[in-house]
């Protein structure tokens, strides 16, 4: 109930200002360059997203923090964080209220990049699961990269400094998996770390789901990163004021 | 009401209220009167439930604030020191947002906002962005909020704080008035406001009451000058590390 207020405001203030147009329009663009330009869309010769898929974890490390940089920092800095915390109200509905607020945000965003699949069905025969299965795992890495944000903005009264460090937690996460980096730790003979770079990256998990692979292992990686920046921000909100 | 026992809340080394014990009966006004930094708003924070003591007791109408929050926080009205709102809704938006957050909704949330707007003089202004809005309207939507719920226990800091002459009236006749049937606790450094609205005041200095009594009593301890007395118990100077602002 009162998450669903929180929530509820939450979204308006994505929409009355110009957030969520902003993020809309720019992920539009950018994930449409990138899959022309650089993914090689046309050359690929195949009836799938992949030239979609590749670099859309570079640009949600960027833009996922920027949509969300204010969730804490700005209760933080405004005070607003004493009108909550003297309402009748758990922190918890108010951190999943805004959570699940920046996820729609989100869905929103994601389905309106709807023209590339409607472009690729018409040119080939692409089989839609694994499209299905992809758009799934890039929602996953929204949200946890959501969640990152959450918890970070908890700590701060100033949202740029938000920004900049969950920008740099996703980027670790994002890079420490790629396919460059790995490769570069079995050239050096670290096995092992390059196994464990692989499962704590985010690259594999998104990886697996775009090729149609989602797996038991990969929501659990996905889940469990949620959960620990949720219970995270919320332990943080109560600890910063005593 | 609020009956408040040994409270204590420190920062690190810092002891910012010390030991301190109050009630407020319902139908009572309290003023909360100090210098900058004596411990007002940290007191108020403790017994509005949002920080928590160091030790110490705190009940609301009866109702442990550290055993059932929700229920104690329920009792309550706060404005709060700065008055913080949410600067992109409008005024109307943002006390139907803080009414569904006390748990009200349908007609009577329609009802308690529209009484809250009569109350605090917000006519003008209900449909206007919050982020646009002169302090003193801020201050007063702020206010409209605390009494959204009509809660037996006011918790105001420096309600009058910002507020042009006319306005300050407004606000001081307001506290009287819903002074007869609620328990408010409302703090000040403005003396004038004391003899204008409270039964009843104290005197907080360094986190410790230094004097206690009606308005009456507080003047004749001072030898007729509520600003005697207020010279003689308060410490003048004010350490420069003292700052208002709570740290991040
Ligand atoms: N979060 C905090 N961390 C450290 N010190 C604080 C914090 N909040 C208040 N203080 C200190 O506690 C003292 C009392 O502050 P406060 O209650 O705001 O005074 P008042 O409201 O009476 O002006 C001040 O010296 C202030 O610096
Ligand atoms: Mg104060």
């Amino acid at each position: 109930m009162k998450t669903w207020t929180i929530f509820k405001r939450e979204l308006s203030s994505y929409f009355t200002q110009p957030t969520a147009y902003a993020v809309i329009i720019i992920f539009g663009l950018l994930s449409t360059v990138l899959a022309f330009a650089f993914g090689h869309f046309w050359q690929r010769d195949d009836a799938s997203l992949g030239a979609f898929w590749q670099f859309l974890p570079l640009l949600l490390m960027i833009l996922v923090p920027a949509v969300s940089m204010k969730q804490w920092s700005d209760e933080n800095s405004s005070n607003t964080i004493e009108l909550l915390g003297t309402m009748p109200l758990k922190m918890n509905s108010a951190v999943m209220g805004k959570f699940l607020a920046a996820a729609l945000v989100w869905l929103v965003t994601l389905s309106l990049t709807f023209p590339m699949v409607w472009a690729v069905n018409h040119l080939g025969e692409p089989d839609n699961w694994i499209i299905a299965s992809g758009y799934i795992g890039t929602f996953l890495v929204c949200l946890t990269f959501i969640a990152i944000t959450t918890f970070v903005s908890a700590f701060t009264r100033d949202e740029v400094v938000a920004l900049i460090v969950s920008v740099a937690v996703c980027c670790l996460l994002s890079l420490v998996g790629f396919p460059e980096f790995i490769n570069l730790a079995r050239q050096a003979d670290a096995t092992e770390a390059a196994d464990i770079m692989t499962k704590i990256g985010i690259y594999d998990h998104f990886f697996q789901a775009t090729t149609g692979k989602i797996n038991v292992t990969s929501l659990l990686y996905f889940c469990g990163l949620i959960t620990v920046c949720l219970v995270g921000t919320n332990l943080v909100l109560k600890s910063k004021r005593s | 009401m609020i009956e408040v026992t040994d409270l204590t809340k420190t920062f690190g080394p810092k002891v910012a209220v010390d030991n301190l014990s109050f009630s407020v009966k319902k139908g009572e006004v309290l003023g909360f009167l100090g210098p900058n930094g004596a411990g007002k708003s940290t007191t108020m924070r403790m017994v509005t439930g949002f920080l928590p003591v160091t030790s110490g007791k705190i009940k609301i109408c009866d109702i442990p604030m550290n055993w059932r929050p929700n229920a104690a926080k329920k009792k309550i009205g706060y404005l709060p020191e700065s008055a913080p709102l949410y600067n992109d809704m409008t005024v109307q938006g943002f006390l139907k947002f803080c009414a569904s957050l006390r748990g009200l909704g349908g007609p009577k949330r329609r009802h308690a906002v529209d009484e809250a707007i009569e109350t605090c003089f917000l006519e003008n202004v209900a449909r206007q962005s919050i982020g646009t809005l002169s302090k003193g309207y801020r201050h007063r939507t702020c206010l409209a909020q605390a009494l959204l719920h009509d809660p037996e226990v006011l918790v105001l800091d420096e309600p009058t704080d910002g507020l042009d002459p006319n306005q300050k009236l407004e606000v001081r006749k307001l506290i009287k008035n819903l002074g007869k049937d609620k328990a408010i606790l409302f703090s000040t450094h403005i003396l004038e406001e004391v003899t204008a609205s409270c039964s009843r005041a104290v005197i907080v200095d360094q986190g410790k009451i230094v004097a206690d009594g009606t308005p009456a009593e507080l003047e004749a301890q001072g030898g007729g000058s509520l600003y005697d007395l207020f010279h003689k118990v308060t410490t003048f100077e004010t350490p420069a590390d003292k700052s208002e602002e709570p740290a991040a």
